[in-house]
C-alpha cells in the first residue's frame, strides 16, 4: 500500500536510526521482515498468556471463599480476557490474523508464558498468582512500555495501568491467610514454596543462553535483559516475603551489601525447558480447554454473522 | 451551493508525535478520501501539527448516545474493587 523511495539497505539505516532515537515505529512504517516476524511471536505470545491465564484463575471462581474475593477474582480474570484483546488487535497491525494466531496456538508453534501450566491446588494459590506471577508480569511490562512499536507500547501503558490492582488483590488475600491461623499460614506457604520458583522462571533463560535476546535489543523490542527484570523481581519480593512473615523456598537467597542486591540459588533449568517444551504439569489440559472453548463458542461467531446478514438483506429489501 | 452539498464529511485525526495516538482534530469537506487527506493536511497541520494522518467518513463513524450513559456506564460505579487503590496495605508494602 504504502510506496517507499529509498532502497532495502538505506531503509533498513533509516529504522535502525529511529529505533535508535528513541522514536516509535508505526504500523504503516516500512520494517525489517524479521522485526515484524519477532514482534509478532513475542506479542503474540503475550497475548496467548493473557488467554491461557485466565484457566489457574478461573478454576477457583466458583470456590472463593466469599462474596468480596469472588467479585474480585472475576474482575481480574475479565482483565486478562480484555489485555488478551488489547494485544490480539496490536498484533494484528502488523499484518496477521486473529485466526492465524489462534490456530498457531493450537497446533503448539506458538508459546505463551511457562507458568500457566502449572495448577492451582489451594486458594492460597490464587493470591499467590496475583502477588507473584501478576508481580513478575508488571516488572517486565513496565519496560515494555518502552518498547519501539508502537501501537505494543500503548497496548503495554493501558495494561500496567490496570494491572496494579491485581498484585494488590493478591498480596491482600494472602496477608488473611498469612496473618490467620497456623493452617492459613501453612497454606500461604505451601502456595509460595510452588508459586516461587517458575515466576523466577517467566522472565526466561539468562541471558547468554536467550535465543531472540540480543536482536530484540538492538531492535528495542525488549528493553531491560531476562536477568536484569529477574533480579528486580526478586529484589522487589524479597521485603514483601518478610513481612508476611513466610520464608522464601531459596537456601541461598542472602542479601549482598556489595551489589544492594540478592544473591539467590540456581533455577532448575531442566524444569524449565520441560514445562515449555510440552511437558508441566498441566500443558495438554490447557490447550484442550482452550480448544473446547473455542469449538463451543463457534455457534456465537456463526450467530453473528447470520445476524449480520439478516440486518443486511432488511436493509436492502 | 448545491455542489456543494454533495461534498461528503470527512473526520480528521493527527498524530502529533512517533508513539502517540491518533487524535480527533475536527472535519472537514471533500470530493474523495485522497482529497480529505490533503485538505486536512492545508487546514489542520500549517504548523507541523503532526507526523501523520488519518481521515474517516463521518457516516462511518458509530457514536454511543449521551442518553445511554445510565446504561452504559452506570454498572461500573459499583465495582471499586477494579481500582488498585481499593486495596489497603500497610506502608512497609505499599509500593506495589
Amino acid at each position: 500500500m504504502s510506496q517507499f523511495k529509498l532502497n532495502d539497505e538505506q531503509l533498513e539505516q533509516a529504522f535502525q536510526a529511529r529505533i535508535d532515537a528513541e522514536q516509535k515505529i508505526e504500523p504503516k512504517d516500512w520494517m525489517p521482515e524479521t522485526y515484524r516476524k519477532n514482534l509478532i511471536r513475542q506479542m503474540s505470545q503475550h497475548a496467548h498468556s493473557e488467554v491461557i491465564g485466565m484457566q489457574p484463575e478461573g478454576n477457583w471462581i466458583s470456590r472463593a471463599p466469599t462474596l468480596r474475593r469472588k467479585m474480585v477474582l472475576l474482575a481480574k480474570v475479565q482483565d486478562e480476557g480484555g489485555h488478551a484483546l488489547y494485544l490480539y488487535s496490536a498484533t494484528e497491525t502488523l499484518g496477521v490474523t486473529r485466526e492465524e494466531l489462534i490456530e498457531a496456538l493450537h497446533e503448539g508453534r506458538a508459546k505463551y508464558a511457562s507458568i500457566f501450566n502449572y495448577p492451582s491446588l489451594s486458594w492460597a494459590d490464587i493470591g499467590a498468582i496475583g502477588w507473584l506471577v501478576d508481580g513478575a508480569a508488571i516488572v517486565n511490562q513496565i519496560t515494555l512500555q518502552r518498547t519501539s512499536y508502537g501501537p505494543y507500547a500503548r497496548a503495554m501503558v493501558r495494561i500496567c495501568k490496570e494491572e496494579s490492582f491485581h498484585q494488590r488483590q493478591g498480596y491482600e488475600s494472602l496477608m488473611v491467610l498469612a496473618f490467620g491461623s497456623p493452617e492459613q499460614k501453612a497454606m500461604a506457604q505451601d502456595a509460595l514454596n510452588r508459586w516461587w520458583w517458575p515466576a523466577l522462571m517467566m522472565f526466561g533463560p539468562h541471558d547468554g543462553e536467550s535465543a531472540h535476546s540480543a536482536q530484540s535489543m538492538k531492535w528495542k523490542i525488549k528493553r531491560k535483559s531476562n536477568d536484569e527484570l529477574r533480579q528486580a523481581f526478586i529484589d522487589q519480593s524479597m521485603p514483601q516475603i518478610e513481612f508476611l512473615g513466610l520464608k522464601v523456598p531459596d537456601p541461598d537467597m542472602k542479601w549482598n551489601d556489595e551489589r544492594g542486591s540478592y544473591d539467590h540459588g540456581e533455577l532448575d533449568w531442566d524444569e524449565f525447558q520441560r514445562v515449555i517444551n510440552g511437558d508441566g504439569p498441566c500443558n495438554r489440559d490447557r490447550i484442550e480447554h482452550h480448544k473446547k472453548a473455542h469449538a463451543e463458542g463457534a455457534w456465537v461467531r456463526d450467530a453473528l454473522r447470520a445476524y449480520e446478514g439478516k440486518k443486511r438483506q432488511r436493509l436492502a429489501a | 451551493m448545491s455542489s456543494d452539498e454533495k461534498l461528503k464529511l470527512f473526520e480528521v485525526f493527527v498524530r502529533s508525535k512517533r508513539g502517540l495516538d491518533h487524535k480527533h482534530v475536527g472535519s472537514l469537506h471533500a470530493e474523495d478520501a485522497e482529497q480529505a487527506l490533503e485538505y486536512a493536511r492545508d487546514c489542520y497541520t500549517r504548523r507541523s501539527e503532526g507526523v501523520s494522518l488519518w481521515v474517516v467518513n463521518s457516516s462511518d463513524i458509530v457514536a454511543s448516545q449521551e442518553e445511554d450513559a445510565e446504561s452504559f456506564y452506570d454498572p461500573m460505579d459499583d465495582k471499586p474493587y477494579r481500582h488498585a487503590t481499593h486495596y489497603q496495605l500497610p506502608d512497609a508494602v505499599n509500593n506495589m
